[in-house]
């Protein structure tokens, strides 16, 4: 059946035909409906999406590229599944933090509404429970950093895994700004109570009331047995300080962590000197920014992309920029977005740049 | 620049250039929802009008659903090349990050492969237009279309070649992008050659399969009325797609460029060239629609990249400052346009150039003598 769907409906496939009839149908694609959308605590607002038929489900711990349309154009951002692997009304939560500027977040926080469809990856990732449990869990997460463990921790609750002290025991670290920023802050009072096993600790860079305060040091870390594991994910700060922790002292404990890059940050207008560095993902190479267009520094780095007209217009040099900024030769506009596609002919880096060559 | 180009300083060149750029950019950042919209809305019409078209078919056997039929798949096969197929391909949609609009992935409905005709057009034609020897646009190889290729008896037949390439013009577009030339000529090798031609194999094949094959058995006993149903909306296409490109490049006025002449060019003369070596065609917003806005080709060729639906909002301005810089703006209506590459075809058919001698007057030499 779809062998003949396709060929009917080549060259462009039956996606592109059946999306007329409802937006949610796809042979291969996930799609999902946004079903809720509620601001959770102060900065982060929790979505609960319907996905398709084609979700394949996840570990707890994975993320999802998600994509949405926003005038028209879209958008794909990594967010981290907040929900149960269990998930009972088959519904998937995402936790989506405000960022200054940031387009998709700022369109979540104040214009997204239940109805929407967005569209949504595969469950993707490593930073995940084993099957096989260790006694003594460490969850140690910071910020909006807080959601792949909330999904390891209600799965592990949603197991039975610490239903009893005389069960596993887990240990939930987080740091936020104050308890108003705590993204579940009633369901983990909640499972805390429920759970003798689970014990929450809670620090507060800028206010009181949490059972530590201040940013992370060693000494709020729980004394760890010798069948411990230990996850961390959170900004890049505070991911370092675990690890770094790890490194000094040989802690044999394993350590899995995941870290969340910020956004690329408003630039200054170019009237400075090129800085920062220019990585070529696919070829390994790496090459200081001169401020010529990337296609010359990609060649001057001894590679040899494609290219046709080295005037921007006929596209035969478009290439994947996975961060970082570029500006246009002949308009000046900059381009911000992750993962978007660039002419690297007539575009020149800002800072630091990958492109996927 | 030609003798029968107007003769601008590179001050004013630079200068047209650069309100040139201003005007681009002020398109650019203007892009939005828009934009989006409406190619969405195209694409919509254009699904429904094939989902027609196929469905008619089916009730083939009645004279005027048979009509109604190849009148929606002709209509469908228009917009899908022109408004939709060529103009992603040129990646004016690429912003939208929508891999259906993306001029990366999508696939034309026309035996052509994307990346072979994305290689012929938007790099070889649309960088080296109208320069003689570079563009093989320039009468496809097949075709006398200006006094400087050299006259051989061969050309006596120009009209008819002509003519049998508006009927096959899908087939035409996709072996253009072989390079016959470039292989004779040993610039391109074999294994060049065989993985061109492996891939327009494959989607030839696709294509072929779908309208003579799959869809006719699908119609069961109607199988002949379906074969030429969809064998006649090719053809519309095809009739259509050759007449509203021919008149793009090749009515009379049009300027033409020796390799010496665009050699070294700044950015003001590219944009020069392209002015000069484009002509417009006149008509109703559907008229536009249907030619995938290449009814505006001039300001296509001064920015391939920047959604057609926008040209008819800038060619006004582009106009106007043509007129400044006393630079001629060719445009007139279809049937106008069309007779001018036809005489055109026939007068290079014989040794020889137009009736001026080796280059046509323009009229805007005529000014500048004046």
């Amino acid at each position: 059946m779809v062998p003949l769907l396709e060929a009917v409906t080549a060259p462009h496939g039956p996606d592109r035909y059946l999306e007329m009839l409802n937006p949610m149908w796809s042979l291969r694609e996930v799609r999902a409906k946004i079903i809720d959308v509620r601001q959770t605590a102060r900065g982060s607002v929790t979505l609960a999406l319907r996905p398709n038929g084609n979700w394949r489900g996840f570990r707890a711990g994975q993320h999802v590229a998600f994509t949405i349309e926003i005038d028209g154009v879209r958008r794909t951002r990594c967010y981290s599944l907040a929900c149960s692997v269990y998930c009972p009304d088959g519904l998937l939560e995402l936790t989506v933090a405000a960022e200054p500027e940031g387009v998709v977040s700022g369109h979540l926080h104040s214009d997204a509404g239940p109805g929407a469809m967005v569209r949504l990856s595969q469950a993707q990732g490593g930073f995940t429970l084993p099957d096989d449990r260790p006694e003594h869990i460490l969850l140690i997460s910071g910020g909006s950093g807080i959601t792949p463990v909330m999904s390891m921790l209600r799965t592990l609750c949603d197991d039975g895994f610490c239903a009893t002290d005389r069960a596993g025991r887990v240990t939930f670290l987080h740091y936020a700004r104050s308890a108003d920023h705590v993204a579940y802050r009633d369901e983990l009072a909640v499972l805390a109570a429920e759970h003798p096993g689970l014990r929450l600790l809670r620090a507060y860079t800028r206010g009181s009331g949490g059972e530590l305060a201040g940013r992370f040091e060693p000494t709020h870390l729980p004394s760890l047995g010798s069948d411990a594991a230990a996850w961390v994910c959170g900004p890049a700060g505070l991911v370092d300080a675990v690890r770094a922790l790890w490194d000094c002292t040989g802690i044999s404990v394993p350590l899995q962590t995941e870290q969340f890059t910020a956004p690329a940050a408003a630039l200054p207008a170019d009237d400075g000197e090129p800085y920062g560095e220019v990585r070529f993902t696919h070829s390994g190479r790496r090459v200081a920014n001169t401020g010529a267009t990337l296609l010359e520094q990609a060649e001057t780095a001894g590679m040899n992309p494609q290219f046709g007209c080295r005037m921007g217009i006929c596209l035969t040099c478009t290439s994947r920029k996975t961060t970082g900024s570029v500006r246009h030769l002949h308009t000046g506009e900059l381009s911000t977005e992750p993962d978007s596609e660039i002419q690297i002919c007539s575009t020149v880096p800002v800072g630091d740049v990958a492109v996927d060559l | 620049m030609p003798p029968n180009a107007p003769a601008l300083t590179p001050e004013q060149c630079e200068a047209f250039g650069a309100e040139m750029d201003a005007l681009r950019q002020r398109i650019v950042s203007d892009l939005g929802a828009e934009d989006a919209e409406y190619i969405r809305q195209v694409v919509r019409v254009q699904r429904a009008l094939e989902v027609t078209g196929r469905g008619l078919l089916f009730a083939g056997f009645l004279p005027p659903v048979w009509l109604g039929g190849v009148a929606a798949l002709s209509l469908s096969k228009i917009l899908d090349n022109m408004e939709i197929g060529h103009n992603v391909l040129h990646g004016q949609y690429d912003w939208l990050r929508d891999e259906a609009l993306n001029s990366q992935t999508f696939e034309m409905d026309i035996v052509a492969p994307a990346e072979l005709w994305k290689r012929s057009h938007n790099f070889g034609h649309h960088t080296y237009t109208n320069i003689v020897g570079k563009d093989r646009d320039i009468g496809y190889w097949i075709l006398r279309l200006t006094p400087e290729q050299r006259w051989s008896p061969y050309y006596l037949g120009n009209p008819v070649y002509a003519a049998l390439l508006s009927v096959i013009f899908q087939w035409g577009v996709m072996l253009h992008d072989l390079e016959a030339e470039r292989v004779l000529s040993g610039e391109k090798g074999w294994d060049e050659v065989s993985s061109d031609a492996k891939k327009m194999a494959a989607k030839s094949l696709r294509q072929v399969g779908k309208d003579y094959v799959l869809f006719p058995a699908l119609t069961g006993p109607l199988a002949p009325l379906t074969f030429a149903g969809n064998a006649s909306a090719n053809l519309i296409r095809n009739l259509w797609g050759f007449s509203i490109i021919f008149c793009g490049h090749f009515p009379d006025d049009v300027v033409t460029f020796t390799e010496e002449e665009a050699a070294n060019e700044s950015r003001g003369q590219w944009y020069v060239r392209q002015l000069l070596g484009s002509a417009n065609i006149t008509g109703s917003k559907l008229f536009h629609l249907l030619s995938g806005n290449l009814s505006h080709q001039i300001e296509h060729h001064l920015f391939p990249d920047i959604p057609a639906r926008r040209y008819s909002q800038i060619a006004e301005e582009v106009r106007d400052t043509c007129r400044r810089y006393g630079l001629p703006y060719n445009t007139g209506p279809l049937h106008r346009q069309l007779g001018s590459v036809a005489r055109k075809l026939v007068r290079l058919a014989l040794p020889g150039g137009g009736p001026g001698g080796k280059h046509t007057e323009t009229p805007a030499t005529k000014n500048q003598a004046a």
